[in-house]
């Protein structure tokens, strides 16, 4: 009989799992991806070597759980989910990746409990809204807000960089660095705009020997002949073509019916070119710094002229130049009373390692600085940077927005009793799926001091007596394999950033909860690759 | 293959009919529609747990392993990958439902699939398909009749916005996005009242844009009265922020016109070289000065700026954007007043559009930036911007809100509604099984079928609400009889009531009665089908 037989509804290739077997598959998925990234949590945490596929293999080493969940191809669509999750707290706050990741899988673990318990999801689900409610109330209960006081801020902004750098490979220098972090903050007033802090990494010397620079580093070079320093510099950023010009009137072309005219039409443009450095130098500017090429000859004049010209600045680098030196970017040079130029007291070339760079000392906007990190090996640089890039991120957060709570997991555990307490007085299943919520935040505690060697069920358990009993600026201390208090050891952490993990963890492990089927479509065919 | 499709001559040779006919399957009579109904039963088995308010999720995955969540019935079954004919039908009748009325997507698609199942019991005990579908067809006239006498007034105006905010909440229920239930169904109420035409009782939904922006939290979704587009000025030194804005809205690029006419132009001296040169410039200066002349203070332009253009526009205090496309050109076109105007000499002043403020929003670490436009002269045009975690969620919150502002929209156009949470389905079976007694010919098995089809939807909610599904059928049932209370139906929230007129569970009468004819006529279809022929085997694979 033909309708005993199977009846595909599917194209093949395409699958679908259902119930069971795609929750089962969802949350091996998400608990797989958020094991890869525990063990680089805290201060302790270890390091992943990231080697690309492709043919020169090149090699990360890192412990920004971003950086390494973006570097994995996952296939499993929960899994995905948690990726995703990691990346917009990245590009959101900047920090807080791995623990997103990790709170997330610890929520799922909770969940797989209470499903085998015969909990509907949607319960859990219910369940977990109400925790993450009384989880927020309590964290911001116990946000405090320097914001008002600069010296205290700036204290509060120490410790939150200390606290952000003491999980990366600068924590030997951690000081060092907290200081260049905050000074580079500080110095943008408030207004948070990363874009005017510029780092930059020069290969060779020591961590110790990064620096913080007033003013803009440019790593390009001055034209042949050119002034090599110039002081009280007048700027002029463009984007022109300073090759041939062409002409841009559509369908025109040259067509001539003798080798003279050639030589004509070439010394029109040539001539076309003189008039336009022409143009360009009577801005009064003695600085010229193009986004695109500048040719032999346009070069050769503008050393006549005394100019310096540098070609070749890429978008970024002229927008930015823009932005600090305060002079706009010019495409026509018609009027120059209109032209506003940029302005510094000093350019000159510097040497840095074995690199020379164009300095600009004294820019318009005194917001601008430049941090120089030096180090042994290019991975170490990249980390290195990725590492003041988190630290940077959370800083500007917390001067918008100026709350900041206790690290050391000590807010963890505030929530997770805050929730405890909360599942105790709910009658119902949910009290179950809020309990399993207070686990999981408990989690994030008991991974730092396994991470760190120590016996996490000693320190975790002791550490929620203390919170118990009212000590609730109990955190652990991660250097003596104790419970302290962090307000001694300074361990802060930015309110913004402990909230927006909060909120997305929860929302991510709700997604793959609310899961109960997975289809998957056929894979497309793609042409096999050759390899090159 | 069955024999059945192969004839014999008298010497028992085979007699081909049909080219290619031994590559070809067939199936027909009650095989074939076994096998149909067996591949509808297996679509809506998928989506029946996504029904109601605690339905759950799917995932599903692109074949470029790209990930989609969602429980919005349309949108699961546009993205399964199906093969099967029928299946496609189910795919069909799921999305002419959200094109009609664009909510119960999922109920459809359950409704089809228990009609179908009923069938085949009726099948089974040798009844003809053709009177199966009679029967169906008599009985959806009896329960749209009956839909019509249970169902409520709803008086719409402005004051009654608080009972529209309750009707959206409804639907938003069973989304994600119910952890800002209220804020949302808020914003869908308001869009939809800001753009409707309450005299004509029409909402133009082109006047209701969605923008979303990964980052943030779902509470800050926000409703723009204005336009959001996704783009920033064309000079990072421009403005950020304009007031009084006027805004020459143009589909030409600042760029040297290029004749439509294939033309070619020789350079052939030097003159000519330089008069080309002079054209040029003079090109963007005339351009640049033909808008300031009409006093704009804000260019959209459908097109690209070449470098100079673009600074020369910088230099005049000429703020731009570029690279806008057709339909947000539009949508600005109408929100502000403004005209498209597609050549450089047809702008004036009176072709301008005019806006209070327009402002650039920037979020984040990352350097994305989005322009607002807003107190326009028009007001009707809202944007609804919406924030989350990730790209998922902000996809499920669009197609939530979308299914929102479609019964706020279908709540505008007809008052009538009936109740949900099945208390509509429970009332339609019962009426259906009444009158299915006074039927003396075959068809009334196939209407008390139909009835017990009804049943499905509020035996699928119970069972996604947790609740023991058959026990709870059956006391609102007789709860119904006699109490005479069609408002009764299942409590998914577990409020405490089964009346769905005090949590606020409506349904629109279109919605539901499209949901019923929709599902009938399908299954109509489907049961008049008794021959299906397919090459099988694709030979070129």
């Amino acid at each position: 009989m033909v309708s005993m037989q199977p009846i595909g509804i599917y194209k093949p290739g395409a699958e679908e799992e259902k119930s069971e077997t795609a929750r089962m598959s969802s949350f091996v998925g998400a608990i797989a991806i958020g094991d890869l990234v525990k063990t680089t949590l805290g201060p302790k945490g270890m390091d992943k070597i990231l080697q690309s596929g492709n043919k020169n293999n090149t090699i990360q080493v890192t412990n920004d759980g971003a950086t390494i969940l973006k570097a994995i191809g996952v296939d499993n669509p929960a899994a995905k989910i948690l990726v995703d999750i990691s990346k917009v707290q990245d590009d959101e706050v900047g920090d807080g990746t791995t623990s997103v990741t990790v709170l997330a899988c610890e929520l799922l673990k909770e969940a797989e409990h209470l499903i085998a318990q015969r909990l509907h999801p949607q319960t859990i689900v219910s369940g977990w809204r109400k925790a993450v409610t009384e989880a927020r109330r309590a964290l911001e209960e116990s946000a405090k807000d320097n914001g008002a006081n600069p010296d205290k801020f700036r204290e509060d902004l120490m410790n939150i960089a200390r606290t952000t750098l003491s999980s990366k490979i600068l924590t030997a220098n951690k000081d060092h660095f907290a200081n260049l972090a905050v000074d580079a903050v500080l110095r943008l007033k408030g207004h948070g705009d990363l874009q005017a802090i510029q780092v930059i990494k020069i290969l060779g010397g020591s961590l110790l020997d990064s620096t913080l620079d007033e003013g803009f580093l440019l790593e390009k070079k001055i034209g042949v002949n050119q002034p090599k320093r110039v002081e009280n510099a007048k700027i002029l950023i463009a984007n022109t073509s300073m090759d041939a010009d062409k002409i841009k009137v559509f369908g025109s072309r040259v067509r001539v019916d003798a080798i003279s005219k050639i030589a004509e039409l070439e010394l029109a443009e040539k001539e076309k070119m003189k008039d336009k450095v022409g143009k360009i130098i009577k801005h009064g500017c003695n600085v010229f710094i193009n986004r695109q090429l500048i040719y032999n000859y346009p070069e050769q004049l503008f050393a006549d002229a005394g100019v310096m010209a540098i070609e070749h600045a890429d978008f970024e680098g002229v927008e930015r130049l823009a932005l600090v030196t305060g002079g706009e970017i010019v495409s026509t040079f018609d009027n120059p009373e209109l032209v506003k130029l940029g302005h510094c007291d000093l350019i000159e070339e510097v040497i840095i390692g074995e690199d020379k760079l164009i300095k600009f000392s004294g820019v318009a906007l005194g917001e601008a600085c430049t941090i120089v990190l030096r180090g042994a090996t290019q991975q170490i640089l990249d980390e290195a940077e990725r590492s003041l890039h988190d630290a940077l991120c959370v800083l500007a957060q917390t001067v918008k927005e100026t709350r900041t709570v206790y690290g050391g997991g000590c807010s963890e555990m505030l929530m997770a009793n805050a929730v405890s307490e909360l599942a105790m007085k709910t009658p119902g299943k949910e009290a179950l799926a809020m309990e399993g919520f207070a686990r999981a935040l408990r989690m994030l505690p008991t991974i730092i001091a396994d991470n760190a060697g120590y016996d996490s069920s000693q320190l975790v358990t002791e550490l929620r007596a203390a919170h118990k009993e009212g000590r609730n600026t109990t955190g652990l201390d991660m250097n003596r394999g104790e419970i302290a208090d962090v307000t001694v050891l300074g361990i802060t952490e930015s309110y913004q950033v402990k909230r927006q993990v909060l909120i997305s963890a929860a929302e991510a492990a709700e997604m793959i909860l609310r899961v109960d089927d997975i289809i998957k479509a056929a894979p497309r065919q793609r042409a096999p690759d050759h390899g090159h | 293959m069955s024999m059945g499709s192969l004839a014999f001559d008298e010497f028992g040779r085979p007699f081909l009919i049909l080219k290619d006919q031994d590559k070809k399957s067939r199936l027909h009579g009650i095989e074939a529609h076994k096998s149909h109904i067996m591949a509808a039963k297996t679509v809506a088995s998928t989506l029946r747990t996504s029904l109601g308010p605690k339905g759950l999720d799917k995932m599903m995955v692109s074949s470029d392993g790209e990930v989609t969540i969602s429980n919005d019935g349309a949108t699961i079954l546009s993205m399964m990958d199906v093969d099967h004919q029928i299946a496609k039908l189910m795919v069909q009748l799921s999305k002419s439902q959200d094109d009609e009325i664009g909510d119960g997507t999922t109920g459809v698609v359950v409704m089809a699939g228990a009609l179908l199942e009923q069938a085949e019991q009726l099948l089974d005990r040798g009844i003809h398909p053709i009177r199966i579908a009679d029967g169906y067809e008599m009985a959806a006239q009896v329960a749209i009749g009956h839909l019509d006498k249970i169902c409520d007034q709803f008086p719409l105006d402005q004051s009654h916005r608080e009972r529209l905010i309750e009707t959206a909440m409804t639907t938003l229920g069973s989304k994600i996005v119910n952890r800002c239930h209220r804020q949302f169904a808020e914003i869908a109420v308001d869009a939809v009242l800001s753009v409707a035409d309450l005299e004509r009782k029409d909402v133009d939904f082109e006047l209701i844009k969605m923008e979303g922006k990964v980052g943030g939290k779902l509470e800050d979704t926000m409703l723009v009265k204005g336009v959001v587009i996704d783009k920033d000025m064309s000079h990072p030194q421009m403005p950020k922020r304009i007031k009084d804005a006027k805004i020459a809205i143009l589909t030409c690029p600042f760029e040297p016109p290029k004749p439509k006419t294939k033309h070619k132009l020789d350079v052939t001296s030097v003159d000519d070289y330089k008069k080309l040169r002079v054209y040029e410039t003079e090109k963007f200066d005339e351009m640049v000065k033909q808008v300031k002349d009409t006093g704009a203070n804000l260019v959209i332009c459908q097109w690209g700026f070449d470098d100079e253009a673009n600074h020369l526009l910088l230099q005049r205090q000429l703020p731009a954007v570029r690279w806008v496309g057709g339909p947000e050109i539009e949508l600005i076109a109408i929100a502000t007043g403004g005209r498209i105007v597609p050549r450089f000499q047809e702008l004036t002043t009176d072709k301008l559009g005019k806006a209070g403020i327009v402002r650039e929003l920037t979020f984040g670490t990352t350097k994305d930036r989005m322009l607002v436009i807003e107190e326009c002269h028009n007001s009707r045009a809202v944007t609804i911007f919406i924030r989350a975690g990730n790209r998922m969620i902000i996809e499920e919150a669009k197609r939530s809100l979308h299914d929102a502002l479609c019964v706020v929209r279908n709540l505008v156009k007809d008052h009538r509604i009936v109740y949900g949470g099945g208390a509509a389905e429970i009332a339609m079976s019962l009426a259906v099984s009444q009158e299915a007694e006074k039927i003396s010919t075959l068809e009334q098995y196939a209407m008390r079928a139909f009835a017990d089809a009804l049943d499905s939807v509020p035996l699928a909610l119970a069972e996604n609400s947790g609740q023991a599904p058959i026990q709870t059928v059956a006391e609102i049932k007789s709860r119904q009889v006699t109490e005479k209370n069609p408002r009764l139906g299942i409590d998914c929230m577990n409020k405490g009531s089964n009346d769905m007129r005090e949590q606020h569970v409506i349904e629109t009468l279109s919605s539901k009665r499209a949901q019923i004819m929709l599902a009938v006529q399908l299954t109509k279809m489907i049961l008049k089908i008794d021959d299906i022929r397919s090459s099988s085997e694709n030979v070129s694979l």
